[in-house]
């Protein structure tokens, strides 16, 4: 971690009240703003996600409320409707564009990280004004802000001040000139509107995020999210092709499907225009790299493996005969519904048990508002020792990995949330 | 040998232990009150209670079930002195072509073990 106490407490000072109020001003008229850039907002919009963080779990659009779980204590995501009082109705586009690219209110007052500026900053004029014709023509809604609950000392907005004056990089994308377009797009879609790596790098105890392991695998509501560079803990490397389709489908043939914090996130992208998700795609490959030798080896073992199924042996190996087999072993049964072979998952190669416990306990359940995979949840069916039993023949048998030291902790977490 | 009570009566069973609770009630128990529907743990028709809880049998091993409590529909009551929450499916004839029924009361029964007054939620959204 980087020496912060002390350039902190100077900071604190000089940075806690940093801005000043930009003045109230009314939501531009409906009939004012060209349609053309509404519904390029709203595509954009998909691309970073903004309906998730921002709509509460039956909730009107955009009104916020939705709890969003960190190490540092529960955010609620705000109201981004147009409404005067509540929401964003008196933020004129220059206070919209001050909250994006500097993570401040209208007020002045610093913004959690939690709302990715970090990544928004690289956004374009034309991609900022297109999101806030975007909002600003969304239906009012007056919802108040629920406060968010952190713990001490994430709770003193003002520190967030220092914060920002040590991992805050304002500025704009640099396209890479030596690079294609479709590669600069995805990079600037990545890295800006798409924020992904706001969840797919590790992050210090300050929640800053390490930007030496860049894409090296996050966390996400207290689910992994897997490397996306050359460490992918995917057992047959990614194509460009493949991404494309998971990233618009949740689903692909030969991997995982999209799951917990993930699930959302294809939903959106399922309505972005495909250009766009084919760069990302394309940018993810190349961030990847070409797979080693041992790499490509590794993938054939797996996909050959899956042709096998499952071998024999102690009460996980029972477990998973009676109650995974059925849908996940190729050839065990009919109408399995797609199910993946497990040996191609990603949730028993990762360095902790958090996904597969998730998995396990809460399975997989098609979105509120549409049709999708399912997967019963074994919360009930099982003991805390037989998921254990099962959750470490997964990791040998499929994985090929040492044994979870995590699964004790991740299982109680998981079981206290369901409560 | 699987020891597992069902319905209150401890049933030595021997089975293999991967096989799937269904298949023990239906075959070995004679207790058809649970259905086989999907087999995939998608359907429901297979539901009964394991410990109080809802779960479906088609995907729950046996051996998962030693020294736990399972409670099928026959242990809801009999033909001729139905339980309290069969005599509302018969009252209100809840029921299509019925063979998912026994699911249904199950899934039912578990709510109403751990909450006796349900009420629907507040904010139904479809």
């Amino acid at each position: 971690m980087r020496p912060l106490v002390l350039p902190g407490i100077v900071t604190v000072v000089a940075v806690a009240c940093a801005a000043g109020p930009i003045a109230p001003a009314p939501a531009p008229a409906r009939a004012s703003v060209e349609p053309a850039l509404v519904s390029r907002g709203a595509q954009l919009a998909t691309i970073g996600n903004c309906h998730t963080c921002h709509t509460a779990e039956g909730g009107r659009s955009f009104a916020g409320g939705r709890p969003i779980e960190t190490p540092f204590g529960t955010f609620y995501g705000t109201n981004i409707t147009p409404d005067p009082d509540t929401g964003i109705g008196g933020w004129s586009e220059q206070a919209f564009t001050r909250a994006l690219r500097e993570g401040l209110d209208r007020e002045g007052r610093h913004l959690y990280p939690a709302f990715p500026y970090e990544y928004y900053t690289r956004l374009t004029d034309e991609d900022i004004r297109a999101l806030y014709a975007y909002l600003a023509t969304r239906e009012p809604v007056h919802a108040q802000n629920r406060p968010h609950e952190l713990r001490a000392p994430f709770n003193m907005r003002a520190l967030l001040g220092a914060w920002k004056a040590v991992y805050f990089e304002r500025g704009a994308f640099r396209p890479d000139p030596g690079r294609d377009a479709q590669w600069n797009r995805g990079a600037y879609l990545v890295n800006g509107l798409g924020h992904c790596g706001a969840c797919h790098t590790p992050r210090s105890l300050l929640g800053a995020e390490r930007k030496a392991q860049r894409f090296a695998g996050g966390e996400a509501e207290g689910w992994h999210a897997p490397a996306l560079d050359a460490r992918s803990p995917a057992p047959v490397p990614w194509t460009a092709e493949q991404l494309a389709k998971y990233l618009r489908t949740g689903l692909d043939d030969v991997h995982a499907i999209a799951a917990g914090p993930m699930e959302p996130v294809v939903r959106n992208l399922a309505r972005a225009p495909e250009e766009d998700v084919r760069a990302i795609a394309a940018y993810l490959e190349a961030l990847a790299g070409p797979p080693s030798v041992e790499r490509r080896k590794k993938g054939e073992a797996a996909l050959s493996q899956a042709q096998t199924g499952s071998r024999a042996g102690g009460r996980g190996a029972e477990i998973y005969a009676g109650a995974c087999a059925a849908c996940h072993d190729r050839g065990r049964e009919a109408g399995s519904g797609g199910a993946l072979p497990l040996a191609l998952g990603t949730a028993m190669t990762i360095p902790t048990s958090s996904n597969l416990l998730h998995i396990v306990l809460e399975g997989i359940a098609p979105p509120r508002d549409g049709a999708g995979r399912a997967m019963p949840g074994f919360a009930d069916a099982l003991t805390d020792a037989q998921v254990r039993d099962l959750a470490a023949y997964i990791r040998s048998e499929f994985g090929g990995a040492a044994a979870w030291t995590d699964v004790d902790d991740e299982l109680k977490k998981i079981r206290q949330e369901k409560k | 040998m699987i020891r597992v009570n069902v319905n209150g009566k401890t049933e030595e069973l021997d089975a293999d232990p991967a096989t799937p609770l269904l298949y023990v009630l239906r075959d070995h128990l004679q207790l058809n009150g649970a259905k086989f529907g999907c087999g995939l743990g998608q359907c429901g028709a297979c539901t009964v209670l394991v410990d109080g809880r809802a779960v479906f049998s088609c995907v729950t091993p046996v051996s998962t079930l030693a020294g736990r409590r399972v409670t099928t529909l026959e242990g809801l009551g009999t033909p001729e002195k139905p339980g309290r929450l069969q005599r509302a499916f018969i009252a209100e004839q809840a029921a299509q072509c019925g063979y998912c029924i026994p699911g249904m009361i199950m899934q039912a029964q578990a709510l109403l073990e751990r909450t006796p007054s349900p009420r629907a939620p507040r904010s139904a959204s479809t």
